[in-house]
């Protein structure tokens, strides 16, 4: 998986590209969060729009990322849900968790 | 169905990168039996949580054992075993995930998926052999996440 941050009006905006699955981009999301609040960005935006495949560990990954930037005292939201991972977050009733948006500039606006 | 009959076997070692080869049989397998693109993806996904299991719960990454996956194609049903080498586990001790306790759990997703994509999911546990999971679809009667929900 790739990860393109930049930052937009003080929030994060981190664009994922590729794979979020088990033994791959699961970690690697972490890390990404982790290093994001490290450096001070508690504000994150993650644009969904080029995750490929997403599995179960991926979702927990996510869920995981959700529960560790709120306890940081931040917000974490999500932009672009690729229809097959809009589907799995209303299966898993997840999508009562996520802030999710189609337009970046009302996510952005919405921290 | 004018692949009925067909049956397709692949054994892996206990790799996360071996996943992606199992799911990429069950999609086309279920392309070539007629299947939308969405309904061969959830039951791709399907494949890949159980291997993912086998791997990890099962086999504990130890790349020494296998895990084994049968597709075999008959009467308009898809039938999938993934078997591996572990000592097996007990389904009910994991929680629904939909549980409003369970729900920002990290882990516990990957039974319930199987269970939302497939019409049947079975665990067999043979002490001393390993784990074998049997999974069913019927593909005439449509596919995927929505006839699921219904």
């Amino acid at each position: 998986m790739k990860a393109t941050p930049r930052t937009v009006d003080g929030v994060e905006v981190i664009k994922l590209d590729g794979k979020i699955t088990i033994g791959s981009g699961d970690q690697q999301l972490r890390e990404i969060i982790t290093n994001a609040l490290n450096g001070g960005k508690n504000k994150i935006l993650l644009d969904m729009s080029g995750v490929t495949t997403i599995d179960s560990s991926g979702i927990g990954e996510l869920v995981g990322s959700y529960t560790t930037v709120t306890n940081r005292g931040g917000k974490l939201k999500l932009l672009h849900l690729p229809a097959k991972l809009n589907e799995l977050l209303h299966v898993t009733q997840l999508i009562t968790v996520f802030e999710v948006y189609d337009n970046e500039a009302e996510a952005v606006n919405s921290f | 169905m004018e692949r009925d009959g067909e049956r397709i076997e692949i054994t892996i070692s206990s790799r996360f990168e071996n996943i992606e080869l199992v799911q990429v049989i069950a999609e086309h397998l279920c392309e070539n039996a007629g299947l939308d693109e969405d309904g061969s993806h959830w039951i791709g996904m399907a494949v890949r949580e159980a291997v993912a299991n086998a791997i990890k719960h099962g086999n504990k990454l130890d790349v020494r054992k296998k895990v084994n996956a049968t597709f075999l194609l008959h009467d308009h049903e898809l039938e999938i075993n993934i078997s591996d080498e572990g000592e097996g586990f007990d389904p009910d001790a994991i929680g629904d995930p939909l549980n409003p306790m369970n729900l920002m759990k990290t882990s516990g997703r990957g039974i319930f998926y199987m269970k939302t994509f497939m019409d049947q999911v079975q665990y067999r546990f043979q002490p001393g052999v390993g784990t074998s999971l049997l999974m069913t679809k019927n593909l005439a009667k449509g596919s995927g996440l929505a006839s699921t929900q219904s």
